[in-house]
Formats: C-alpha cells, structure tokens, sequence
C-alpha cells in the first residue's frame, strides 16, 4: 500500500493495520473495551500495544503524575513530568490512534471503584507496581465481576533472563504474565527490556482473547 | 491429597493460611483460587479437603 499521508482517515487506518495481518481484525478489535489499572512501566507499555493493534475503547487510571525516573521504562517524555500520567499517557495513546476512545481517570484504585471504572471493560488488565495493590485488584475483580478477564503481571524486575518471563493461564479467566520471583524490593531495580517484555506477554494475551488462539506454535511453549 | 499449582500436597486439614505460610508467602500478597473461583480473604481460615483443586498466585512487587 501507499506510505500514506496525514492527517489520517479511520478507513485508512484500519487498512493499515489488516495489512499487517493475515485476516482482518481492526474491525474485530474496534469494538473491544479494555481497562488497565496503573499506568507505570507495564501499563503504558501495555495501552501503546493496545492503540497500535486497533483496540476501540481504552479505560486508564492511575493516581500518579510522571516523574523523572519513570522515563526509564514507561512510554513518557520528558515533556511530562509533572503531568498526571493518565492525561499525559491519553495524549501520548491519541497521536498513535486517534479513532481509540480512551477515558482516562486520575484516581486511586479501590476496592470500592473497581466496578464504577471498569465494570464495561471486556478484559481487565492488573499493572501496578505494589504486590498488596495487584493481590488487592485480583481479588476485587475475581470476587465482585467474576465473568472478566483478567491479566497481571508479577516478577520482571532487574535485567537479562528475557526468557524467564513467561504467560500462565492459572484458571480460565485469569492470566499471570510475568517471572513469578524477582522483586524490585531485592533491589534489582526495573529495565525498560524486560519491563516491556512482560507488557508484551500482557497485552499479547488480550489480542489473543479478543481474536481467538492462533496456531499453538512449538509444543514446549503451550500454554495450558 | 489436594493440588496445588498443579503438584499434589499432603495438605487436607490444613488451612489455606497455614498453606501460605508453609510457602512463605503474605496473605496480603496473594490470591487463593479453589476450583477456578477465587477465594475470598475472609474465608482463608477454611480447611482444605481431599480433592481441591488449589492455584496459589503470589505476587511480587514492579511495574
């Protein structure tokens, strides 16, 4: 096809993304809602997946604003910081795809909100970063919505051992991407590599329930 | 016998507190499934029994 030319159109858009596929999907993925609770290393990583697959409708929240040593590993610019990270992360999202509606809220995720900010969604997508606040999120969806999916990522702390982070389907509605052990509490710190690493396996389980399992691939890499 | 993640434990009788603490992990940082659904914190004190199925997430911190 054309290299295009911008401003673009949706028609052109989806096009451009059915072109990188082997069947259509944008008009598969348009109609899809997807919420992500924490907009850090994994879920900013996670929406700009998202966005650029053509996911229709973004839920994003997070209480935090962009600070210096988030650029590390989280799809922020300099630009931002100071900035809320869920309206800086929605403009960031709009200028990758402008047809994805995206409602961005600046807020603490509670116990007590998790139904009011992402009970539409279709797939829920746990992101933080405190081991309390996932258990706390997993939970609440499990228990108060337990028709969703539900994708969370634990263990991408430090660097190398890329193949260590893996996607487990632990029950038929809850994924685990993620090492399972390192912890930023050892002190390991957090690369933007293996960061992304786990936000790729993340947002590749929601393109894969939102269009249907692909060919298995090599055996040892099924997932049960 | 009751499985966790998969592995068969000697664990019937026990709790599922007792099971986290035997795994070393903090309530406060994980999720209990038993049979696909999930446990709710207030009903960790429930005796595990022969035949359940038991998926035991802990998590860890980064993101």
């Amino acid at each position: 096809m054309e290299k295009g030319t911008f401003p673009v159109t949706e028609s052109d858009f989806a096009t451009a993304i059915d072109s990188r596929s082997d069947k259509p999907i944008y008009h598969v993925l348009k109609p899809s809602r997807i919420g992500i609770a924490g907009l850090g290393g994994l879920g900013s990583n996670i929406a700009s997946a998202l966005v650029r697959s053509g996911v229709g409708h973004l839920v994003i929240a997070d209480f935090d604003q962009v600070e210096l040593s988030n650029i590390n590993r989280q799809l922020y610019t300099l630009a931002h910081i100071g900035q809320d990270k869920a309206t800086a992360l929605r403009e960031i999202l709009s200028g990758i795809n402008p047809f994805c509606e995206i409602e961005s809220h600046v807020v603490r995720i509670t116990e007590e909100n998790v139904c009011a900010l992402f009970g539409e969604c279709d797939i829920i997508i746990e992101a933080f970063d405190v081991p309390e606040q996932k258990a706390m999120l997993v939970n609440a969806v499990m228990e108060k919505m337990p028709e969703k999916y539900l994708i969370s990522g634990s263990g991408m702390a430090g660097y190398g051992n890329a193949n260590a982070i893996r996607t487990r389907n632990v029950t038929k509605k809850l994924t685990l991407c993620g090492d399972g052990t390192t912890d930023v509490a050892d002190g390991v710190g957090l690369t933007a590599s293996r960061v992304i690493i786990c936000a790729g396996h993340m947002a590749s389980r929601a393109i894969e329930l939102l269009l249907g399992p692909r060919d298995p691939g090599p055996k040892e890499d099924r997932q049960p | 016998m009751v499985t966790i993640n998969g592995e068969p434990k000697e664990v019937a009788g026990k709790s599922v507190l007792e099971v986290l603490a035997s795994m070393d992990l903090d309530p406060k940082r994980s999720a209990v499934m038993i049979g696909g659904e999930i446990l709710p914190k207030a009903e960790y004190e429930k005796t595990l029994k022969d035949g359940d199925e038991v998926d035991i997430v802990g998590f860890v911190g980064g993101g």
